[in-house]
């Protein structure tokens, strides 16, 4: 459970880069979360929601569309599954693990997601792309060689205005086919985009 | 020609990359020291003056830094219409005013500290209002005795504001009555359009500051950059020196954001309050606050001989333009004017009203006045060939314009002006019409438009459809190229990428014109204090009109190149060619592009920079033929979309791949159109759904099987072929559908969208007046 802090000078308790004046009042809560791997320790205000602290953190990716958990332009990975952030609590977070786009990469190579996704020409103004490829990769997660139609059931949470979702679609199937669901055996994904990088 | 490198390739987007890793690249993704939250105070009254307004108790709450209504701004009147100056619109727009319009019309704007601390402001402020009466049904504003709403003496380029028109046009092109009385067969029907939102997932967006030198800097989610430079420099009485546009990555536009929505209130309130302020509008304001497509009622009448030759054709329009006439006469200009000579015939009339109503304000929309214009034209064609019992193909053929041909209504009705004939150089319409009826089974599929028994009733039909490639002798742009020491260029372009993949079009034509590989070009769009000037990106105009500004200003900069090659390769510049990073002489010596600018920079001390300028004076158009199946349950009258076949002529396609994604997007949010997707006002004038849970836009699990094929014409206008694509595929989704319910079910859907009730009901009263043909029981499992 999140902890309830003191409310003395509560601005000193922020989390690093916060610098919200509104924090530090009464009701302060502290909560620690895993993103993208890395632990965090963040000071909130009972009412944030999850996606105000992720882009108030730096976690640029998570995108604002609705704020009422229709478009799911702001979804992110909760322990592994699919949540609009702006229809959670930052304070029901405390204690998970959480995953953005920006973890999605690693330092060198994109994954094969987002490599499927610009091969395909699936991203058009990019603006749902993030959660996108978030939803893509719980999917692929759990059923790593899905049906057209499980693939279309999945990216149905996420609005795009742009792409007419045949691209997307198009994309997740053929990051499938490429091993983008072998995520946890590295030899497969070496593999696979040892395939990919011979094609670019 | 040599066969081109990567002009026609299907390349991964220039700016993919930050996209798709989420990094910072839209306008919210920043973050200023010190920057407040902006909100508007909007108008609960469709239809309402202030009499008083006191913000003294929103101005005494701690963390607020500026209230401002219409007392403290200056007023302008003029337009938000993204367009060229002057703008055909009419100056009936004010930053703040003492009259509200519509629910949701501007009453005051904060900027404070938090978002709640400017929510809390807002309800701080005390406002009486005078309550007008509303005008709300555009089929009665022009009635005597109704209520005016641009009654303010200081608007200009209204029509006639005491009739609440907003604008007309009347033209005619021989003589309409004559034609009809030579026809063997006149029909005459009436359709019907709602008010369209774009929903582009991106709300609108602005944040203003002063920069270091006192120099208003706005980075704004628009289409329309140089022309917001311009309307705030007006609005807010400050020289266009002292405004710096930024426009980052923009999350879609779609029309809505060729409108200058809350630049200039974001830039007044970062005025007042001398800090940093971001306004986001929410995703409710989009619908009420933002703008739409205009709806229009459609009333045509088309005479035709006996053999199909269609001899008169008559358009009346009526459209709603909302509380305020941005786009109001160029949108409904070209219901008629790109619609009425996609058919050839002698007698050709449009006649159209815009009128004021106190609901939200319409603007553009992609296809900009053609969606509502191709549904009645393309339902009546249908049903007038069926009439005729002529194939609906057939008679489209017959009868549509082609390559030779010259438009001559595009002449009368220009961009608020008289405009320039169309000339058409090529026409791939034919092969789009072929191409698409092979790929749905035209031939196999077809039911003939006769009900037979079955819950569910299957059938196809057809619509065609042009559009434009850029305003004729309205649009241009600019370009500017600079080699760098590797052998790369920055390109600097004023063209505005919406999301449509322009960068990475514009990046291939340099690099072509170049011959140098698409990672030498570093693309650099849409600011004004680095790039050229540019209208904008609207119209279809990007790939032709920036993009042949690109072309001319990398022809120019090979040139240059070549020059000092030539000193290298001891040749003469016009014998040399560039491909592969290389300029070659004609003996096959070559020097690297690299090698040349170190060549121009240390040796002749020159850099090797060049612009360009571009405009055309026709606009050639993109043909499109689209095909829909559907499958209509009769006990719900749930029309459900399976084949959506899109053919599209757009001259030589610059990245194919991205193309086909213009198509396929065009077509999801044109199925919207048709089945889904219409703000409801009620009766005091406030939207209802303004939400994605009562406002239905397509999801992937909507969508029907979509089949793209791109017809490949050479235009001679465009750079290395090109015409454009973005709209044209709008326009026929609509009527493609309502044609295939009718030879699916024999029932004529007039009216967007296409409701299941409505289906439902036409299908109970064909059924009452025709019971449906027993013994077909075979046919029932079909």
């Amino acid at each position: 459970m999140p902890r309830r802090t003191t409310h003395r000078a509560g601005g000193a308790k922020n989390a690093a880069g916060s610098g919200r004046a509104s924090h530090g009042a009464v009701n302060d809560l502290v909560i620690h979360v895993k993103v993208n791997g890395e632990a965090r320790r963040w000071t909130t205000a009972p009412g944030d929601l999850l996606l105000d602290v992720l882009r108030r953190e730096g976690y640029w990716g998570v995108k604002r569309g609705c704020e009422s958990g229709e478009c799911g332009a702001c979804a992110v990975l909760v322990d592994g599954e699919p949540v609009n952030s702006c229809l959670m609590f930052a304070a029901q977070a405390d204690g998970r693990s959480l995953t953005t786009v920006e973890g999605v990469a690693d330092r060198e190579r994109l994954d094969v997601v987002q490599e499927a996704f610009l091969d395909h020409g699936a991203v058009q103004c990019g603006y749902c792309t993030p959660a996108m490829v978030l939803v893509t990769r719980a999917l692929l997660a759990r059923s790593p060689h899905p049906s057209e139609a499980e693939v279309r059931e999945t990216l149905g949470g996420v609005f795009c205005r742009c792409t007419g979702y045949k691209k997307p679609v198009e994309a997740v199937l053929a990051a499938a086919k490429a091993g983008g669901g072998e995520r946890s055996r590295p030899a497969a994904r070496r593999a696979a985009r040892a395939g990919k990088g011979a094609r670019r | 020609m040599s066969p081109k490198r990567v002009v026609g390739r299907r390349v991964r987007k220039v700016d993919g990359l930050k996209l798709v890793t989420g990094r910072t690249a839209f306008t919210d993704d920043i973050d200023l020291p010190g920057m407040l939250i902006g909100k508007i105070l909007p108008s609960p009254h469709a239809h309402a003056r202030i009499t008083r307004i006191d913000t003294r108790r929103a101005k005494a709450l701690p963390g607020v830094h500026a209230v401002l209504t219409y007392q403290d701004v200056p007023r302008v009147p003029h337009t938000t219409a993204g367009q060229a100056w002057p703008e055909p619109s009419p100056y009936d727009t004010y930053l703040l005013d003492s009259k509200v319009r519509h629910v949701g019309d501007r009453v005051a704007a904060v900027a404070a500290e938090t978002r709640a601390i400017a929510e809390e402001a807002l309800r701080r402020i005390d406002v009486e209002y005078e309550v007008l009466p509303a005008v709300l049904d555009m089929e009665h504003a022009m009635d005597k005795g109704t209520a005016v709403i641009h009654d303010e003496p200081d608007s200009t380029g209204i029509d006639d504001a005491s009739r609440n028109l907003a604008g007309e046009i009347h033209r005619e092109l021989g003589n309409a009555e004559e034609g009809f009385r030579q026809a063997d067969l006149v029909v005459e029907r009436e359709y019907r359009t709602p008010r369209q939102q774009h929903a582009a997932i991106e709300p609108h967006i602005v944040i203003a500051w002063l920069d270091a030198d006192d120099r208003l800097v706005i980075r704004t989610s628009t289409q329309i950059p140089f022309h917001v430079r311009r309307q705030v420099a007006m609005i807010l009485q400050i020289p266009v020196s002292r405004i710096h546009v930024i426009k980052p990555r923009i999350g879609g536009g779609f029309g809505g954001k060729q409108e200058m929505v809350i630049d200039d209130i974001c830039a007044a309130l970062a005025l007042a309050a001398r800090r940093p302020v971001k306004l986001e509008y929410t995703r409710a304001e989009e619908f009420t606050m933002a703008r739409t497509r205009h709806p229009q009622v459609l009333r045509l009448k088309m005479g035709v001989k006996k053999d199909g030759t269609i001899v008169a054709h008559h358009m009346k329009v009526l459209a709603a333009t909302g509380a305020y006439g941005g786009h109001c006469t160029t949108v409904q200009g070209n219901t008629g004017s790109k619609v009425l000579p996609l058919y050839r015939s002698p007698n050709l009339k449009f006649d159209c009203d815009v009128v004021y109503v106190n609901a939200p304000p319409a603007g553009a929309f992609r296809g900009y006045g053609c969606p509502q214009g191709f549904f009645a034209q393309e339902s009546l064609v249908d049903e007038i060939a069926h009439q005729l019992g002529m194939d609906p193909i057939a008679f489209r053929l017959k009868n549509a314009i082609r390559q030779g041909d010259t438009d001559e209504l595009s002449a009368q009705l220009g961009e608020g002006r008289k405009g320039l004939p169309r000339l058409i150089r090529i026409c791939g319409l034919p092969q789009c019409l072929e191409q698409g009826a092979a790929a749905i089974g035209w031939k196999e599929k077809r039911n003939g438009g006769v009900r037979r028994p079955g819950k569910i009733l299957r059938g196809i039909g057809v619509a065609c459809s042009m559009q434009g490639s850029g305003i004729a002798g309205v649009d241009f742009a600019g370009a500017f190229l600079k080699l760098n020491e590797d052998g790369s260029f920055n390109l600097q372009v004023g063209a505005t990428d919406l999301g449509t993949g322009s960068d990475t079009v514009l990046a291939q034509i340099a690099a072509e014109a170049l011959g140098v590989s698409l990672d030498k070009i570093l693309i650099y769009s849409s600011d004004t204090d680095f790039t050229p000037f540019d209208v904008g990106a609207y119209a279809s105009s990007t790939t032709i009109i920036s993009g042949g500004a690109v072309k001319k200003a990398a022809e120019k900069t090979r040139d240059a190149v070549c020059c000092f090659a030539a000193k290298m390769l001891d040749a003469s510049p016009e014998d040399l060619t560039c491909r592969d990073d290389r300029i070659f002489a004609p003996g096959g010596k070559s020097v690297a592009m690299s090698e040349v600018a170190m060549f121009a920079f240390y040796k002749e001390k020159t850099q090797v920079m060049e612009g360009s300028s571009h405009f055309n004076t026709d606009s050639p158009p993109p043909f499109c033929a689209q095909f829909a199946e559907v499958a209509i349950d009769t006990e719900t009258g749930q029309v459900k979309v399976e084949h959506l076949v899109t053919a599209v002529d757009l001259g030589v396609a610059i990245n194919p791949m991205q193309a086909e994604g213009q198509a396929e997007g065009a077509v999801a949010q044109g199925l919207g159109y048709t089945l889904a997707e219409e703000i409801v006002l009620d009766e005091a004038g406030r939207v209802v759904n303004a939400n994605f849970c009562d406002y239905k836009i397509f999801t992937a699990k909507d969508m029907p099987k979509l089949t793209t094929i791109l017809v490949e014409t050479e235009e001679p206008l465009g750079p290395y072929g090109a015409k454009s694509i973005a709209e044209v595929p709008i326009n026929g989704v609509g009527p493609a559908v309502a044609n295939a319910i009718f030879d699916a079910a024999g029932i004529r859907m007039r009216r967007l969208p296409i409701r299941p009730e409505a289906v439902l009901a036409a299908l109970r009263e064909a059924g009452a007046g025709a019971k449906a043909r027993p013994g077909a029981g075979a046919g029932a499992a079909r």
